[in-house]
């Protein structure tokens, strides 16, 4: 029984920090990539140094976040 | 030797018909709330998560001990047991199919095999102590974990995104969805496919077909994989609707919030060894995303709804298994007349759904007043 509970809490744990990290850098992508004008060249206004450094930090954080679910979908496909 | 090729045709063709249930019972837990958020329309849905299961049926050739795992005495399960097992199992997914409530099929087919062995072997074949431990502790447990990182990750999704340009925000958390979506439903394709193939080969070993220690047989591996992905590509749209738009509005950064808590929860306890349910993971995650969005609305009477048709899963496709293993241990009329009562049974099933159909076209919209309400007071 103890063992159980002891799992659990590890499932728990892992699986808590994990999504945190995710989100967390998933929601300062979109975030960055928001300020950065959402993908789409805003028409009239030229694209400042700022919003270079917002798309790059999204471009990280994104990336991150593949490499994260490609360590998944390793997990899934056993040997 | 007629009579034992009769039996496993009839245990194949029953676990492929278990397997079709699972896949369109389960096309909720990846999908539903990438349908709710329109990151993906209805049908590209289904197909893509299909698609996800089959590939994930061939990706992992380990086979599922998943049916023995100790529950039950193997060494005292005949293909009768199975048979009835399975029968019990595809009932009770149509009933909760029918209610548009996501009961978990493998707890399903746990409780089928359970009754169908404790009937036809003994009280003693039966090992509750396991049944406890590696059913009802996690089952209690699996929701809980995934509501509560849910929560925490839906909450802090909404803190870090409300100063972002609103159609920026959602265009990217329904992209980031459809990824965590995908996720869930390949991992489904390699845990449940699997459960049907191991029941299949356990099958033919016991048959004589297979020698023991072998592997399942390609053809095995195929039918397996495509049963579970068609019955995913038909959608159970009631169960989808259910978890999409029945427990809470789901909105894009809280349905990517919940499937990828989902996704966490089911690797990191698949690779801990920890078997739990993907419908009660999921049902869990989506429950938590309700509640971290401040003034989201969480349905608790379909919430309790769901909880006591979990609690129903094992004791009623126990007594299903168990009957039917009673009259299909009376030798192959038995056997038939089983599979004929299933048979109609599930056209009947059918037929009751046609009365109120949920689809590809309707899976959003909130339906008649309390839904799944009236269904369930139909069906129960």
């Amino acid at each position: 029984m103890g063992t159980t509970w002891g799992t659990i809490g590890g499932v728990f744990g892992v699986s808590l920090g994990v999504t945190v990290l995710v989100v967390v850098l998933f929601s300062l992508g979109v975030t960055a990539w928001a300020r950065a004008g959402g993908g789409t060249p805003r028409h009239g206004a030229r694209r400042g140094r700022l919003d270079t450094v917002a798309a790059a930090a999204a471009v990280v954080c994104f990336a991150a976040c593949l490499a994260i679910a490609a360590y998944g979908i390793e997990l899934i496909i056993p040997g | 030797m007629d009579s034992v090729s009769f039996l496993l045709v009839a245990v194949i063709l029953t676990a492929l018909a278990f397997d079709f249930t699972n896949g369109f019972h389960d096309t909720a837990n990846s999908m539903a709330t990438s349908i709710a958020t329109g990151a993906l329309s209805p049908r590209l849905a289904v197909l893509v998560a299909a698609v996800l299961n089959l590939a994930g049926a061939f990706l992992s050739t380990e086979v599922a001990k998943t049916i023995s795992n100790g529950i039950v005495d193997d060494v005292k399960v005949s293909p009768v047991m199975i048979f009835a097992g399975l029968i019990g199992a595809i009932l009770w997914n149509m009933i909760t199919w029918l209610a548009g409530l996501p009961s978990s099929s493998s707890h399903a087919l746990f409780g089928g095999l359970i009754g169908a062995v404790w009937v036809g072997a003994g009280e003693s074949a039966v090992r509750f102590t396991a049944i406890v431990r590696k059913i009802v502790i996690p089952a209690v447990a699996s929701p809980v974990v995934a509501c509560v990182v849910a929560m925490l990750a839906t909450y802090l999704a909404y803190v870090i995104t409300h100063r972002a340009a609103a159609p920026a925000a959602r265009k990217g958390f329904r992209a980031g969805q459809v990824g965590s979506a995908s996720l869930v439903a390949l991992a489904h394709g390699t845990n449940d496919a699997q459960k049907t193939m191991g029941v299949i080969t356990l099958t033919l070993i016991a048959g004589g077909v297979l020698g023991h220690g072998s592997g399942p047989p390609w053809w095995v591996v195929l039918s397996a994989g495509l049963a579970i992905s068609l019955g995913t590509y038909a959608g159970g749209w009631r169960v989808i609707r259910t978890m999409g738009k029945g427990l809470t509005d789901i909105q894009p950064p809280q349905g990517f919030a919940a499937e990828t808590s989902a996704t966490a929860v089911i690797l990191a306890s698949s690779h801990l060894g920890f078997p739990l349910s993907t419908t009660q993971v999921c049902t869990g995650s989506i429950l938590g995303a309700g509640l971290g969005r401040r003034l989201a609305h969480v349905r608790w009477g379909i919430a309790g709804r769901i909880a006591v048709s979990w609690l129903l899963t094992l004791p009623a496709a126990a007594a299903v298994g168990g009957v039917a293993a009673w009259v299909a241990g009376q030798g192959n009329t038995g056997v038939a007349l089983v599979a004929g009562v299933a048979v109609a049974a599930a056209v009947g099933f059918y037929v009751l759904s046609r009365r109120r159909p949920v689809n590809p076209d309707n899976v959003n919209e909130p339906g008649a007043p309390e839904p799944a309400g009236r269904t369930l007071d139909t069906t129960v």
